[in-house]
């Protein structure tokens, strides 16, 4: 039995990882999921938030917006419209972003893009505590 | 006859025509690399992508989801006709806007209202000169951009479609064939018809797993299929830019073979005109001695 299980996340401009790994936590669209070396099929779709994976005794993050994830044949693929890693998530950009949603939110009532605003602040807010997970476990 | 300094002044102007014709067709080819290198990045995620949805599509019912519903009267059409920013590539984007409004022709006559979404400044120039409803345009587009401009169009066009503005949609755009083709595709994208999905470059046949889905088949289908439409806009995005790149090369190639023809004929033109003037003033010379001898 293998003991570790290929990651890969593609993103239609580029692929962004594709690596052995032992463990990978993802933000499925019902919650977080864990998959281990392994696994049974499995097809999911995601949220907005960070993914982890765990190789070498080190935990990498990456963050994802929308997308699915497929698992099977001891191999998770990620299709995500966004994905970053942690190194290269511009935080200063998150946080701008964060402010402009929160702005926006304040000023509109009945706002007909409350959840356009509302996915924008999930990404903004995703993005920063991806990054900081990353430099906690010193991977960025 | 061209005086010797007309002549001249033609040979050297031609020139310099040449010098910005060669450098153009050399940004061309420079660009052209840049824009098959994002269809090679874009394709693992397209072959993924193909894939998952034949799975899935196979499981599930098609009268689920809102965008595979074809309906019974279509009053108004979409066209989403997708060209370059800039000129100077040939017959490429007048073949497209030829083939946009022949099919905004066709779509009329059947009675539908059309309405058109350009990307890219050319083609919604055309469209606004034969005076057709425009409802939105991407000007200046094409020169950079991402997925996430498939993502604006193609939202724009799911939305305009559920709200019912639109009754079906269609996408016209040049695909890359091979550097010395490229074509004008009309692709309907709305309503969708998944089992017409072109096969993916993996092309493995999907041996029969039982997968878990998560939230459920129908669940994830409906996340799946407004994503495709998205991906086939970006494809179009793409392909449409190779082809912007090497109908450019082609074109600026000939126009530098039509140079150096020019010049040619022009520098012959040029000696034959030096003799002449030569021959003349020897014949005024010997003309003049003679009467003097004489």
């Amino acid at each position: 039995m293998a003991n570790t299980l290929l990651l890969e996340i593609v993103t239609p401009d580029r692929k962004v990882l594709s690596e052995d790994v032992e463990y990978v936590g993802a933000p499925g669209a019902l919650g977080e999921f864990g998959v281990l070396p392994n696994h049974i099929p499995f097809l999911s779709a995601l949220g907005i938030g960070n993914l982890h994976y765990k190789t070498g005794g080190k935990s990498y993050y990456v963050f994802v917006a929308g997308g699915f994830a497929e698992v099977s044949g001891n191999k998770m693929t990620v299709l995500a419209e966004v994905a970053e890693k942690a190194s290269e998530i511009d935080i200063d950009r998150a946080r701008k972003a964060r402010e402009r949603a929160e702005q926006r939110s304040a000023k509109a009532k009945e706002n007909v893009d409350w959840a356009r605003n509302q996915a924008a602040m999930r990404r903004a807010i995703a993005r920063m505590s991806c990054r900081e997970s990353g430099s906690q476990a010193g991977t960025c | 006859m061209a005086s010797l300094r007309d002549v001249q002044n033609k040979i050297a102007s031609i020139k310099k025509t040449k010098q910005i014709t060669k450098a153009m067709n050399m940004v061309a080819s420079a660009k052209l690399r840049r824009a098959q290198e994002r269809i090679e990045r874009f394709r693992p995620y397209a072959a993924k992508f193909y894939e998952m949805l034949r799975e899935l599509a196979g499981g599930a019912d098609p009268s689920v989801h809102p965008l595979l519903e074809v309906r019974e009267e279509i009053k108004t059409t979409g066209i989403v006709l997708v060209t370059s920013d800039r000129g100077l590539c040939g017959s490429f984007n007048t073949n497209l806007i030829k083939a946009a409004v022949k099919l905004a022709a066709e779509k009329a006559a059947e009675g539908k209202t059309v309405k058109f979404y350009c990307v890219g400044k050319k083609g919604a120039d055309a469209a606004k000169k034969l005076e057709h409803e425009i409802v939105k345009s991407y000007r200046d587009a094409m020169g950079s951009f991402d997925f996430t401009l498939g993502m604006e169009v193609g939202n724009m066009i799911i939305d305009a479609y559920i709200r019912g503005e639109l009754d079906e949609a269609t996408l016209v755009y040049g695909e890359f064939i091979s550097m010395a083709r490229q074509e004008p595709v009309v692709l309907p994208v709305l309503p969708l018809a998944p089992e017409e999905a072109e096969p993916g470059e993996g092309g493995e046949a999907a041996a029969s797993q039982e997968f878990i889905y998560e939230p459920s088949v129908e669940g994830l289908l409906a996340e799946l299929l407004p994503r495709f439409i998205k991906v086939q806009v970006y494809r179009g995005l793409l392909d449409t830019s190779a082809s912007e790149h090497a109908a450019r090369m082609a074109a600026m190639d000939n126009a530098t073979r039509a140079c150096d023809d020019m010049t040619d004929s022009l520098t012959l033109l040029y000696n034959k005109t030096r003799q002449a003037v030569i021959t003349k003033e020897l014949m005024d010379i010997v003309g003049g001695a003679e009467a003097l001898n004489g």
